[in-house]
């Protein structure tokens, strides 16, 4: 078995099959990176894996899981003020959180330097939105990178690591979802181990530090100076590529994963035709103005094909009409080329509509029939499903839920529809709070997960206490960052690298002063039933922690225990009345349903959890076993 | 080769997709065919549809355009419908490991469930050759995704793919008693 932390550690260069995210982790090694700091979000968690694949007695480097990307920025940045060379990485919203600090850092002089990794999501595979980060690069002075695929990755973040341990400075390297899990087999160089460490190098003497009305200006000076610098720089750097076909006509400008797409597109064109030229950008701000330059005056026409928003589009623009160019810049189009991922196919239709002559006619597929669809939902045994249908047995249909981010933004989906509305990390409550006020109709019910309440929760549970919001809290607690893959988090009782003493959120609650407080495992469905309808009625702020471990989680850990033996409930089918409550309201997947109407459970499914069992009117699911050998036989075979 | 040969992977969140998509893309790696590829991660793994992408040959982009995979590789039933109308190339092939696990329509009683000749018609549509794994001896469901590999190697579906070459990926990706059923399985 080939050992990954290991080979990440190697010393003689290697070659392996490995994905950006892991290609990304050998690079700070080889880097000399001695900090990296995280919150959780797809698409950049298996960095953290990589990380932890490494021995710890012999891992280079401190890594945490941060509260929160803000937080995360600090820590490396502060590590990184005392010359320690540091990372920080976190998805694409994660920078909107991080962003009150993270514009702040191209103003300082960082002497071990310091690398932010965004996991940008176009497509919005698994984000609330596909905001394009890029434009924070301008907005904060901060240079931004951006590699096409796993082996770029490495070798643009050695760079960008290196540039900026020389500059005393920030640089970002931005993936995309498909540039962070793409797969491809990467040349890595040998690694020699720096001697440790000088002392603690922070020096407020030497340096301002506090940027405060005048001193910000010397600040915001040096940082734009830096950028002139680094532009400077870019060609030494070789970040861009040139891919000349000596086509005096056309030309295209592209960064990042569109590249790919774009080389395989070209690749189908009409025999005998001319390919474009292709500048393939790596250094996105600041651009290599000169090349740029070069590139538009030997083309008469160039298309810029640029995933989300036109940031390349209005650079190269504006330096055409400052330089008195007169290519024809072709940029988007209409709305749909600044959304979804540019794929092979959305490129080719792209470029199709540019330049028609050059492709030949795509074939048309025949329209598909609709397909029963599959939303993500809740595992087996997921303790907020059964939260979700017990709290709504409580509630009007009038009232309101506020959904928040974690798994249980899946009791949005059909069949539960608890929680409608949707922003960000932690916004419920004070989201909930906005929907109380001039409302003595409709009552008020958000969730929060655990994860989500040390993240982003604490400051609006603060401010309804604090201004007296009528607010129903419930807190959906399975004692881990589910949805990322089950990270740890102050509640946990570890961190990334011991254990530690668990952050009672019931203790934090009481602390903040928060009197109205109920728990209950949220399999216990009836007693939730009951707690939400007399909380629903109570005035002030309330909160209920509706508890139970993460069940994939847990059944992932008791399988590997010695012992272990498979267990499921099944339908006694001479007692089941069909009315279909476990199926369709209840709804766990491992129900299936005939077309006749009869219900059967799944054995690759069902985890024997038993929370079902409650919710059949006729006590019809049972554990597996407890009935004959007759209606055992008519389970189903899939 | 003068074009990738393209393979689709599918099915659904827990079904062991990614391992799938590692155990085949380091076998055509031990193979010596250049490998581009990529997992659909995150949200996607709680139930709902799991993709993966394997380029062999010569590509740049990790993902397979719509309607040119050569092979696609579905875990579930619904999945390989979806996969045969939207991925699959006219004369490529389906193989796919016939669990069902009923999508959300199914249980809610909005739409028939899928049955087996919805399958194999979808592919004959295209011309397409439609194999089938189902066994009913496997330990462990979760050792669909190897059983449909066995078959894969056995009916030669990805040129220049051999038992050797699986063999070596499984051992790179696991080891004892895991590897010693797996490499049973794969020799049943």
């Amino acid at each position: 078995m080939k050992d990954m932390g290991r080979m990440l550690l190697g010393r003689d260069p290697f070659e392996e099959l490995v994905i950006g995210n892991t290609a990304i982790a050998r690079g700070m090694v080889e880097s000399g990176v001695r900090v990296v700091t995280s919150y959780p979000g797809s698409p950049t968690p298996e960095i953290a894996e990589a990380i932890r694949s490494m021995p710890a007695a012999e891992r280079p480097m401190y890594f945490e899981f941060s509260t929160n990307e803000k937080v995360a920025t600090e820590v490396a940045f502060g590590a990184a003020l005392n010359g320690r060379l540091s990372v920080v990485f976190f998805k694409s919203v994660g920078l909107n959180v991080a962003a009150d600090s993270f514009v702040q850092l191209p103003l300082h002089d960082i002497p071990g330097g310091m690398v932010v990794i965004l996991g940008d999501d176009p497509g919005a595979n698994s984000s609330q939105n596909e905001q394009d980060n890029r434009h924070y690069a301008r907005m904060s002075y901060c240079p931004l990178f951006e590699p096409a695929g796993a082996s770029e990755a490495y070798h643009m973040f050695k760079k960008a690591a290196a540039l900026a341990q020389e500059l005393r400075t920030v640089v970002m390297v931005r993936l995309t979802t498909h540039v962070c899990h793409a797969k491809e087999k990467v040349s890595f160089d040998s690694w020699v181990p720096a001697p440790g460490d000088a002392g603690p190098r922070f020096d407020p003497d030497s340096t301002n530090y506090i940027p405060l009305a005048a001193t910000v200006f010397p600040m915001k000076r040096r940082a734009l100076e830096r950028l002139a610098t680094i532009e400077a720089r870019l060609p030494a750097l070789g970040l861009d590529t040139l891919i000349d076909h000596g086509n005096p006509d056309r030309g295209i400008i592209v960064a990042g994963l569109p590249f790919a797409s774009v080389m395989d597109v070209l690749d189908e064109r009409v025999p005998g035709s001319h390919s474009p030229d292709v500048l393939k950008l790596g250094s996105v701000y600041p651009l290599d103005g000169a090349a740029v330059r070069a590139f538009l005056e030997s083309h008469a026409e160039v298309k810029i094909i640029e995933e989300l928003d036109p940031i390349i589009e209005a650079d190269v623009k504006a330096l055409a009409y400052d330089s008195g160019l007169r290519c024809h810049i072709i940029g988007k189009q209409n709305v749909d080329e600044a959304m979804g991922e540019y794929t092979p196919g959305k490129a080719r239709a792209i470029l199709c509509a540019t330049w028609p002559d050059l492709f030949p006619p795509a074939d048309t597929a025949p329209p598909a029939p609709a397909l029963p669809s599959r939303p993500p939902q809740m595992c087996p045994g997921c303790g907020h499903r059964s939260a979700f249908y017990a709290i709504k047995k409580a509630l009007a249909p009038t009232d309101i839920t506020v959904a928040d981010i974690g798994c249980h933004t899946l009791g949005s989906l059909e069949p539960y529809l608890m929680g409608r509305v949707l922003l960000s990390m932690g916004h419920s409550t004070s989201t909930a709070s906005g929907l109380s006020l001039y409302n003595d109709s409709r009552r008020v019910v958000c969730f929060l997960g655990d994860s989500t309440f040390f993240h982003a929760g604490l400051p609006g549970i603060i401010n309804a206490v604090y201004n007296g919001h009528r607010v129903l809290l419930v807190i959906m607690q399975n004692g881990t960052t589910a949805m990322t893959g089950h990270q740890d988090h102050p509640g946990s009782g570890r961190n990334f690298s011991a254990e530690t003493e668990k952050i009672s959120i019931r203790a934090a609650l009481e602390g903040l002063g928060v009197s109205n407080i109920r728990e209950v495992d949220a399999y216990q469905q009836a007693t939730l039933t009951a707690m939400t309808k007399a909380a629903l009625d109570e005035p002030g702020f309330k909160v209920i922690i509706a508890s139970h471990p993460c069940m994939l989680k847990f059944t992932r850990e008791a399988r590997r225990k010695p012992g272990w033996a498979a267990r499921m409930v099944e339908i006694r089918q001479n007692g089941c009345e069909r009315i279909h409550e476990c199926v369709e309201r209840f709804a766990c997947p491992t129900f299936q349903r005939a077309d006749d109407g009869t219900v059967t459970t799944h054995p690759d499914l069902c985890i024997g959890d038993g929370s079902c069992r409650q919710t059949c009117p006729v006590g019809a699911i049972v554990p597996e076993g407890a009935q004959g050998a007759d209606a055992k036989a008519a389970r189903s075979a899939p | 080769m003068s074009r990738p040969f393209n393979i689709y992977l599918c099915g659904v969140g827990g079904q062991g997709i990614g391992l799938l998509s590692e155990l085949l893309s380091r076998a055509a790696d031990h193979a010596g065919l250049a490998v581009h590829g990529c997992d659909t991660h995150g949200l996607a793994q709680r139930g709902g549809m799991v993709t993966s992408h394997l380029r062999l040959g010569p590509a740049r982009s990790p993902l397979v355009p719509d309607g040119q995979a050569d092979l696609v590789v579905a875990l579930e039933r619904t999945e390989a419908l979806r996969a045969a109308h939207d991925m699959l190339r006219h004369s490529g092939t389906l193989v796919w490991y016939d669990a069902a696990w009923q999508a959300l329509d199914v249980r809610l009683g909005r739409h028939r469930a899928i049955i087996e000749d919805d399958v194999r018609a979808a592919a004959s549509a295209k011309g397409a050759a439609a194999w089938r794994v189902y066994r009913d001896d496997l330990p462990d469901s979760r050792m669909q995704n190897v059983a449909i590999v066995a078959e894969i190697l056995r009916q030669g579906l990805i040129p220049g793919l051999e038992r050797a070459h699986v063999e070596s990926a499984l051992a790179d990706l696991m080891g004892g008693a895991a590897l010693e059923a797996n490499l049973a399985l794969l020799s049943r």
